[in-house]
Parts: C-alpha cells; sequence; structure tokens
C-alpha cells in the first residue's frame, strides 16, 4: 500500500499501461513537457518519448478524430480533454464515430479508445470548468462512461478503461484530485472489481444513497452525519454510469426501501432520472416512498461564488433523506 | 487481392522515385494531360510520373472506369426499381477515383466518403458489397481489413481526421504505406478537414488528402464554399498541393504518384484538388433541375472521362472492337452480379439490431434484448411480429 492522492494514481496507473502495452499512446493538450494542467499525465512524456505521449494542437475534434484513426492502425488511444467544458467541439466525433464504428462495420473495427474528462466543480473556476456533462454519453449507445471515487479506484480503473475493447470515457472528479488514500499498485486489475460494477461503500438498512465521483466522498461523510441520529444509510459509488449496475441498486433497495441519488448535473434528463426510473420498474412493490434526487440545478454552471448553492452539500443529501424517510424536511407540506 | 497489383501490371508502382524531383507546389494552373479531344499534352514535371504506364494499363484504366459508371448505372436503375433505398451517383467522376485508387499500394489504406465507389471497386470491393448499406441491410459495406478501405463516411470530412490518425499510427510504426482520405469540395468548409490539414502538417503525417472537387455540394455551388480554388488553401496550413483536371484519368494518377512518393519518403501529407463535376443528382433523392443550368451540364458532358480517354485510345491505335467488345462483355458480367448479389442478399435477423453495439456484454442491452426476445416470442413467429411492427 502506498499513499497518493488522487491525480497521481491516475499517472500511476497509465504509467503501467504505457509499460504493458506498446499500442496505448497518451494524447491531448499539453499533457507533455507540462504534465497536463492538473499534472495527471506528469513525467510521462519524458519516461515514454513524445511518440507515447502526445502534445496535440488545440483541436478537441481533431484529437478525437485521429484517435479514431490510430485505433483503426491497432493503436489504444487514451485522450486527455482538458477541461469538462471543452469537449463540446469532440462530442460530433465521440457519438458518430467513436460510438458507432464497431456496430457499424459489425465488430470488425473496435474502438479501444478511453477519454479522460476531468469534471464537476467545486473549484472556484471560470465557466466551462466546472461542468458535469456525463449524461450526454451515458445516453450514446456504443460508449461505456465511469467515475472513480477514490484513488484506489483511479489507479485501477483506468488500467481496466484502457484495456477494454469498447470506447470508455472516463471522468475525473477534479475536486479530489489532491484528496490522499492508500493504493496497492500491486493490485490485478483483471482480479479487481469489474469496470461495470458498483460498491457498496457503506452498509446501511434506513435509505439507499446512490452517488459517484465527486459525491461519494459527501455521500459517505452524510452517512457519517446521519448515523449520530441514528439513521442508517446504505451508500452506493456507482462507479459505472453505463451501464449502471442495477442489480446492486436494486439489492440494496429491496432492503431499505427508500432511494435518495445524487450528483453535480442539472437534474432534468440526469442520470438520477433514469435510477430512479429503472429501480422503480425493477422494485416498485420494495419502494416505501418515492425515489428523490438531489441534484445540481438546471441552470448553466453558475460564477464561483455561488457554486456551492449548486453543488449538492452534505446538508442537502440528509434533507433529501428526511425526504425519503418521510422525516421534516425543507419541502413538508409540498405536494408534489 | 487487389485488382491493380494482381492483373493489371503493377501499375502501383512507377515514377521516377524521388520526392525531390518534384517541386512543392501549391496550387496553381490545372493540370492537364489528356485534352477533352483526347489530345495527349506533355507535361514536364507529371510525364517522369507516367512513364511505365503501358498501352495494355492505359486499356485496364479505360475498362475500370466504363465498369464504375456501368456498375454506376445499374445501382441507380436498382434503386427506382425498389431494391436499393438510395444511392449516390459518382457519374462523371470516373476519372478522379480510379486514377488515384489505381496509384496505392495494397498496404495503403483508404478513408472513403459515401460517392466513392469506384475507389471501393479498385480496392476489390465485390459489386453487391457496395450496396449493402444502401439496400438497409447493414450500415456499411465490407469489413475495412480485408481490403484496406474503411467505411464509406456520411459525416462529411470526419474521414479526413481518420486518415490522419491512421497516418500517425504508421509514421510511429515506422511503416511506409499511406493513408488517403478522399473527400468532396463541401467537405473543406467543415471544421474537421481544417482540423486534419493542421494535424497533418505538424506531424508532417504520411497522408494524401484528394478532394474531388464536383462543384456542388447537394445544391450549394463551390463558390459558396471558398472564394479561392480549393487547392490554394492548402498553403495555408503548409502542405503543397496540386490542381489537376479530375476528367483526366492520367493527370489524376500522376499527381497522386507524386503525393504518396512524397508521403513513403517522410515528405508528409499532400493535397490534390481534383477539378470535376457531378453529372447526376446528389443522390437519387434529389432533383438538380431545381437549382442548376442544363447548359452547365451540357459544358461538363463535353468534357466526360470516359469519352476523352476513348479518343485517346482511338489516336493511339489502341480502341480496337475486341477491345470494346471485352470491356462490355466485363461491364455487363460485373452489373449481372450487382443485380443478382443484390437481390439475393440475405435478409438481416431482427435480433442482429443488438449485435456490435458492443464488443464486450452489457447488462442494459442484454436485458433490452431479452425483453424484445421475449416480445417477439409471444407472438409465435419473430420474424413476422417484426414485420408487422415495422408496417404500423
Amino acid at each position: 500500500m502506498t499513499q497518493m492522492t488522487f491525480a497521481r494514481a491516475i499517472n500511476s496507473g497509465l504509467r503501467k499501461s504505457l509499460e504493458n502495452d506498446p499500442k496505448v499512446i497518451l494524447m491531448g493538450e499539453d499533457i507533455g513537457a507540462l504534465g497536463g494542467v492538473f499534472r495527471v499525465t506528469d513525467g510521462l512524456q519524458k519516461d515514454f518519448g513524445k511518440h507515447r505521449v502526445v502534445d496535440t494542437p488545440l483541436a478537441e475534434s481533431g484529437i478525437m478524430g485521429t484517435a479514431v484513426g490510430l485505433a483503426y492502425r491497432g493503436y489504444r488511444p487514451v485522450v486527455e480533454i482538458q477541461f469538462d467544458g471543452f469537449i463540446y467541439p469532440a462530442f460530433d466525433q465521440i457519438v458518430s464515430q467513436v460510438a458507432k464504428t464497431h456496430y457499424r462495420t459489425q465488430g470488425a473495427v473496435k474502438m479501444p479508445i478511453t477519454v479522460r474528462v476531468p469534471f464537476g466543480g467545486g473549484i472556484g473556476s471560470p465557466e466551462h470548468h466546472s461542468e458535469s456533462p456525463e449524461a450526454y454519453f451515458t445516453h450514446t449507445s456504443g460508449l461505456r462512461v465511469v467515475s472513480p471515487s477514490s484513488p484506489q479506484d483511479a489507479y485501477t480503473m483506468i488500467q481496466q478503461a484502457i484495456s477494454c475493447d469498447d470506447p470508455v470515457l472516463y471522468f475525473e472528479p477534479k475536486r479530489r484530485y489532491h484528496d490522499k488514500g492508500d493504493v496497492d499498485e500491486t493490485l490485478d486489475p483483471g482480479s479487481a472489481l469489474p469496470l461495470e460494477k458498483a460498491r457498496v461503500i457503506t452498509d446501511g438498512r434506513d435509505v439507499t444513497l446512490v452517488a459517484y465521483g465527486p459525491l461519494v466522498k459527501t455521500a459517505r461523510d452524510a452517512a457519517i452525519a446521519a448515523a449520530d441520529e441514528g439513521i442508517s444509510i446504505e451508500v452506493i459509488d456507482l462507479r459505472s454510469l453505463a451501464p449502471v449496475d442495477y442489480a446492486a441498486v436494486e439489492a440494496s433497495v429491496r432492503k431499505t426501501g427508500r432511494l435518495v441519488i445524487t450528483h453535480e448535473a442539472g437534474q432534468s434528463g440526469g442520470l438520477g432520472a433514469e435510477v430512479a426510473a429503472s429501480i422503480t420498474e425493477r422494485c416498485f412493490y420494495y419502494l416505501e416512498a418515492a425515489p428523490v434526487r438531489v441534484t445540481g440545478f438546471d441552470v448553466p454552471y453558475p460564477y464561483s461564488k455561488l457554486e456551492m448553492h449548486h453543488l449538492p452539500s452534505l446538508d442537502r443529501i440528509l434533507d433529501g433523506v428526511d425526504r425519503a424517510l418521510g422525516r421534516p424536511n425543507s419541502l413538508s407540506g409540498l405536494e408534489g | 487481392m487487389f485488382t491493380d497489383d494482381a492483373g493489371k501490371g503493377g501499375i502501383a508502382a512507377g515514377g521516377p522515385g524521388n520526392s525531390e524531383n518534384s517541386a512543392r507546389r501549391t496550387g496553381g494552373d490545372l493540370v492537364q494531360l489528356i485534352t477533352p479531344a483526347g489530345e495527349r499534352i506533355s507535361h514536364p514535371e507529371f510525364d517522369p510520373w507516367l512513364q511505365d504506364v503501358s498501352d495494355e494499363q492505359l486499356c485496364s484504366l479505360y475498362e475500370d472506369m466504363v465498369v464504375i459508371r456501368r456498375i454506376d448505372a445499374e445501382a441507380t436503375a436498382l434503386q427506382r426499381q425498389g431494391e436499393l433505398a438510395l444511392w449516390p451517383p459518382l457519374l462523371g467522376q470516373e476519372a478522379a477515383q480510379i486514377g488515384s485508387a489505381r496509384t496505392l499500394r495494397e498496404d495503403d489504406f483508404v478513408f472513403p466518403s459515401y460517392r466513392d465507389n469506384g475507389v471501393a471497386y479498385c480496392r476489390g470491393v465485390k459489386p453487391e458489397d457496395l450496396v449493402r448499406a444502401w439496400r438497409g441491410n447493414a450500415s456499411a459495406g465490407w469489413n475495412p481489413f480485408t481490403v484496406n478501405v474503411a467505411t464509406q463516411q456520411i459525416i462529411i470530412g470526419s474521414q479526413s481526421l481518420h486518415a490522419t490518425g491512421y497516418a500517425m499510427g504508421i509514421q510511429n510504426d515506422g511503416a511506409d504505406c499511406v493513408a488517403v482520405a478522399y473527400f468532396g469540395d463541401g467537405a473543406t468548409s467543415e471544421g474537421d478537414v481544417n482540423e486534419a490539414m493542421v494535424f497533418a502538417a505538424s506531424f508532417q503525417a504520411p497522408v494524401v488528402f484528394i478532394c474531388q472537387n464536383n462543384h456542388w455540394a447537394i445544391s450549394e455551388p463551390v463558390r459558396l464554399q471558398s472564394h479561392i480554388h480549393l487547392a490554394d488553401r492548402a498553403s495555408g496550413f503548409g502542405i503543397p498541393s496540386m490542381r489537376v483536371d479530375g476528367n483526366d484519368v492520367l493527370a489524376v494518377m500522376a499527381a497522386t504518384r507524386i503525393a504518396l512518393d512524397r508521403a513513403r519518403h517522410g515528405g508528409g501529407p499532400t493535397f490534390i484538388e481534383a477539378v470535376t463535376y457531378r453529372m447526376g443528382p446528389h443522390t437519387t433523392a434529389d432533383d438538380p433541375t431545381r437549382y442548376r443550368d442544363a447548359n452547365e451540364l451540357e459544358d461538363w458532358a463535353a468534357k466526360d472521362p470516359i469519352s476523352r480517354m476513348k479518343s485517346l485510345l482511338d489516336r493511339k491505335g489502341l480502341l480496337t472492337a475486341d477491345l470494346e467488345a471485352a470491356v462490355a462483355a466485363k461491364a455487363d458480367a460485373v452489373a449481372k452480379e450487382l443485380r443478382a448479389g443484390t437481390i439475393n442478399m440475405p435478409e438481416p435477423q431482427p435480433l442482429d439490431i443488438f449485435k456490435h453495439v458492443y464488443s464486450t456484454p452489457n447488462s442494459w442491452l442484454d436485458r433490452q434484448q431479452d425483453h424484445y426476445s421475449r416480445y417477439l416470442a409471444s407472438f409465435g413467429d419473430p420474424a413476422e411480429a417484426a414485420s408487422e411492427e415495422g408496417a404500423r
């Protein structure tokens, strides 16, 4: 076990992948000498060369489209999109090419591309640097979408994503980059928890709280706080956003009868809606109350002095937990 | 097996074999080696690249152009008869496609657009595979790795980036093959084509951009895309370019050889503008009489790529009755093969809809497939149920 930051854990996982497979190639803006604006690729160009760790021109569609061509040639490109809000110029290549080429060619051409996206807010950034665009991609068939929440998962899941023959969007919770945790670098990604599986973070009896990425820590803190009041929360870290491991969520909800989902992205059409609907379909008769969503608002990501109103906080999550439990909460007395 | 390397005298080889012999041209005057009347014009820069082209090879270039025009006509007829949902004709662009594709080596890799059926034919794509997607039996016609041709791209210009990325891979591998992107005049306005040129220039990737300027992007004339010759845009990216008569199979062939040779020898990308004309509609669903002048069509009919090749062969005494009969027989045979292959194409099965979305198991999709299987089974005969659903 080694103590390291979240960012360092991704770096270490990337290094492992570069060592293990000569076809792995990193591409992105400022990922070489600078090591990326968050230093996630620090030192990799120096150790693996400019042909394995490629600083690209500033053109996101260009990066994604050339990654498609490299995949045709047998490479496993790992693309860094510098910030969540910069992914949109690459949207066409991701949706029309990366996601569909395997289907289009009836399985002849694989697209083993990993797209790393620092996402989410909470770091006081200007516009376009704090977004949560994951639902655009979970709605796109042909893609896998994942988000690690701990240094250990960051280390393991980046390697699993790179070795996956399908394209994977790997959303990195940027406000957790400097959080430290134990990482077992001897853990074989092949024998670790599979990429598409959710993980129960804390066991609980009264309510199931589903989170992913940056809010897993907040959800865990909420569970600890609730325990002081005698409320037992089961926290599930989804890890995989497409597909969602519904079997894991369902098993928990059958036990607790109550479901709260939290994410930073806006509510309408978000992943929380999908989880709420799917769990309602699967185990309606086990639910004691309507599922509750605690999410960002349907607003453009706000200027930083207001972002803490937008981001689900420990107290807002607990307010949602109270609602699911039928306890007094901020919406008590409101119908619908 | 590739038709050019196999039976047609190795046109892929040839040329002076030294990229230094060719200046790094940028745009410039239109290069024409065969006049519309079939007269061969000498050209000091381009002729050295054609010295090895034998009479026999000239005849086989002619044959390929006639055959692909016949495939085009047969596919258009199949669409009119309800056997294809749609077809994008290449009528008029035979020289641009055959002249360039016949110069490629087997290990070169092509990223074509939906109209580049002549290119695909030269690379060995079977006639029925050219129409598979247009019949609605698949999203694309062939396995790219069996012919080194990617599936035909429908998103305009997207494939220029794929070619550039593939070329970056070639570079990393230390190989000397080349990636070739085909696109049209409309595509040059797309961001992807411009980004492809930035990447190709920055990395000096071994890629050739072949732009068939057929003058029309559906109803929009090329003047709406650019105020300057398309070839002249390349210089802004630091990419050498050539502007050739795209209805002249030899000019296209020489230009492509110059570009391929440069790419193979570390000279980086080249942009070729092949000036041609889309004689037909954008697709069988289009009506060009709504937006273009009949006189324009007449002017271009006089510059037809096949008639001028025929005149050239005639002037050289090569246009024998035997040749004409052999070429006609070949075209008939291929058309027959296309028609039979189309009509006898096996129908896809309902659950094929779920195949190959992912290469690994996916719990969301597996559940949807399971549920739809149960739904179909509830009718007794799944195929019947699906066709009833589709008809509603």
